[in-house]
C-alpha cells in the first residue's frame, strides 16, 4: 500500500516527568521518526523542560501549572498554527506505548476519522486496573457509548490521534480538567467521527496516576455531570 | 420609625455612598456596580415606605415584615456572588488563551535566536 504523507506531530503534556519524559521522547523518535515532537511543560517545578529540550523536542513551558486540559491544548493550539495534519497525544509518564502510534495514525488517516482512541480494554492486552476504577471505567464507557452512539470502551484513554478537523476545534475548546470523556461528548456533538482501535499499554514508568481515591468520587461525578451539561452546551 | 427601620436606612445610605465612593476612586468597575447600587437602592425604598414593606411581606406570608428586609438582601447577596462566579470563569478562560500564548510565543522567540530567560528563582517571591 502507498504510504499516506501526513504531518505528524506528536504532544505529550508534561508535569514533573523528569524522570520518564526522556525516554518517552526516546521512545517516539525510534517508533516514529517521521514525527515532530512537542512537550508542553504544565510549569513542572523538575527539570522536565531541560531533559525534554535535551532529547529533542520542541518544549512550550507554561508559566504556572494549569491542568492537563489547558496543557493539551496548547499543544493543540501549536499543532493548529503550524499546519500539522494529525497530532498524537502520548502522556509523559511512559504508560502509552509509541509503537502504536502508527497504528493510530494509519486508522485515522484511512477510515477518514477524526479521532482515533487507543483503547486498553479491545482485544487482548492484560491491563487490569483496580475495582473501583474499572467500575468507574465501565460507567463512563456505558454512558458516553449511549451519548455519542459509537461504542467506546476506554473513554478516558489519553492516547489518540485527532486530524486536523479535530485540531481546530480542539484549539479553541477543550475542556479543563479530566477532559478525555467530555471531549468524545463534545466532538460527537460538533458531528466529528469517532473510532477506537486495540493497544496495550504498560504500568507507568513513573510517578502515579493523577487521580487518588479521595479525588476519584469527585472525578465520577464531575465527568458524569459534565456529560449531560456538554449535551446542553453550544459547540 | 422603628430602630431597625433606621438603622437599615443609614446602611443602605452607607452602602451606596461607599460603591459610589470606590467607583470614583477607580476602585470598582461600574459594570461591577450595579448589584451593589440595586442592592442599596432596593433596601433604602423597603426601610423607608413601611407600608410597602409591609403589604409585600403579607402577601408573600411573612409573618415578621423585616424579615422580608433580611430575604432581599440574601436575593440580592447570592446574585452578587453568582454574577463573580461568571465573571470569574470567564477571567479563567481569558487568562488559560494569554498563558497559552505565552508557551507559544517563547518557544517562536527562541526558535527565532531570540532566548527569553526563563524564570528566575527570585519570581515567585512575594
Amino acid at each position: 500500500m502507498k504510504e499516506l504523507k501526513v504531518r505528524l506531530l506528536v504532544i505529550i503534556p508534561a508535569f514533573n516527568e523528569e524522570a520518564s519524559i526522556g525516554g518517552v521522547i526516546a521512545s517516539v523518535k525510534r517508533h516514529a521518526p517521521e514525527a515532530d515532537i512537542v512537550v508542553v511543560n504544565d510549569g513542572s517545578i523538575d527539570a522536565t523542560a531541560e531533559v525534554a529540550t535535551r532529547a529533542g523536542a520542541t518544549v512550550l513551558s507554561h508559566l504556572y501549572n494549569m491542568g492537563i486540559g489547558a496543557t493539551m491544548q496548547t499543544g493543540y493550539k501549536y499543532a493548529g498554527r503550524y499546519g500539522y495534519d494529525v497530532a498524537v497525544q502520548v502522556d509523559g509518564d511512559g504508560q502509552h506505548p509509541a509503537d502504536s502510534i502508527r497504528f493510530l495514525v494509519d486508522t485515522l488517516v484511512k477510515n477518514r476519522a477524526d479521532l482515533v482512541v487507543g483503547s486498553r480494554f479491545l482485544g487482548e492486552g492484560d491491563y487490569k486496573p483496580s475495582l473501583a476504577r474499572s467500575t468507574g471505567m465501565a460507567i463512563f464507557s456505558k454512558v458516553v457509548s449511549a451519548v455519542i452512539k459509537v461504542k467506546v470502551t476506554d473513554t478516558t484513554s489519553g492516547f489518540r490521534a485527532a486530524g486536523k478537523r479535530c485540531i481546530d476545534f480542539f484549539s479553541s475548546r477543550y475542556p479543563d480538567d479530566y477532559p478525555e470523556v467530555e471531549a468524545l461528548v463534545l466532538l460527537h456533538k460538533k458531528g466529528f467521527s469517532i473510532m477506537e482501535v486495540p493497544v496495550t499499554m504498560s504500568e507507568r514508568a513513573s510517578g502515579h496516576s493523577s487521580i487518588t481515591p479521595v479525588k476519584s468520587v469527585y472525578y465520577m461525578v464531575k465527568v458524569l455531570l459534565a456529560i449531560f451539561v456538554d449535551l446542553l452546551k453550544r459547540v | 420609625m422603628y430602630y431597625l427601620q433606621i438603622f437599615s436606612i443609614i446602611g443602605s445610605l452607607v452602602l451606596f455612598a461607599i460603591v459610589i465612593d470606590f467607583i470614583r476612586r477607580g476602585l470598582l468597575k461600574e459594570k461591577y456596580s450595579v448589584l451593589w447600587l440595586a442592592s442599596a437602592v432596593v433596601i433604602m425604598a423597603l426601610s423607608v415606605k413601611k407600608e410597602l414593606l409591609d403589604s409585600i411581606a403579607s402577601r408573600l406570608g411573612i409573618a415578621y415584615p423585616p424579615s422580608l428586609l433580611f430575604l432581599v438582601a440574601f436575593i440580592f447577596v447570592l446574585l452578587i456572588t453568582l454574577h463573580f462566579s461568571v465573571v470569574i470563569s470567564l477571567l479563567h478562560e481569558k487568562n488559560k488563551a494569554i498563558a497559552q500564548e505565552l508557551a507559544l510565543m517563547k518557544n517562536a522567540l527562541k526558535e527565532a535566536g531570540i532566548d527569553v530567560p526563563g524564570k528566575a528563582r527570585g519570581d515567585d517571591r512575594k
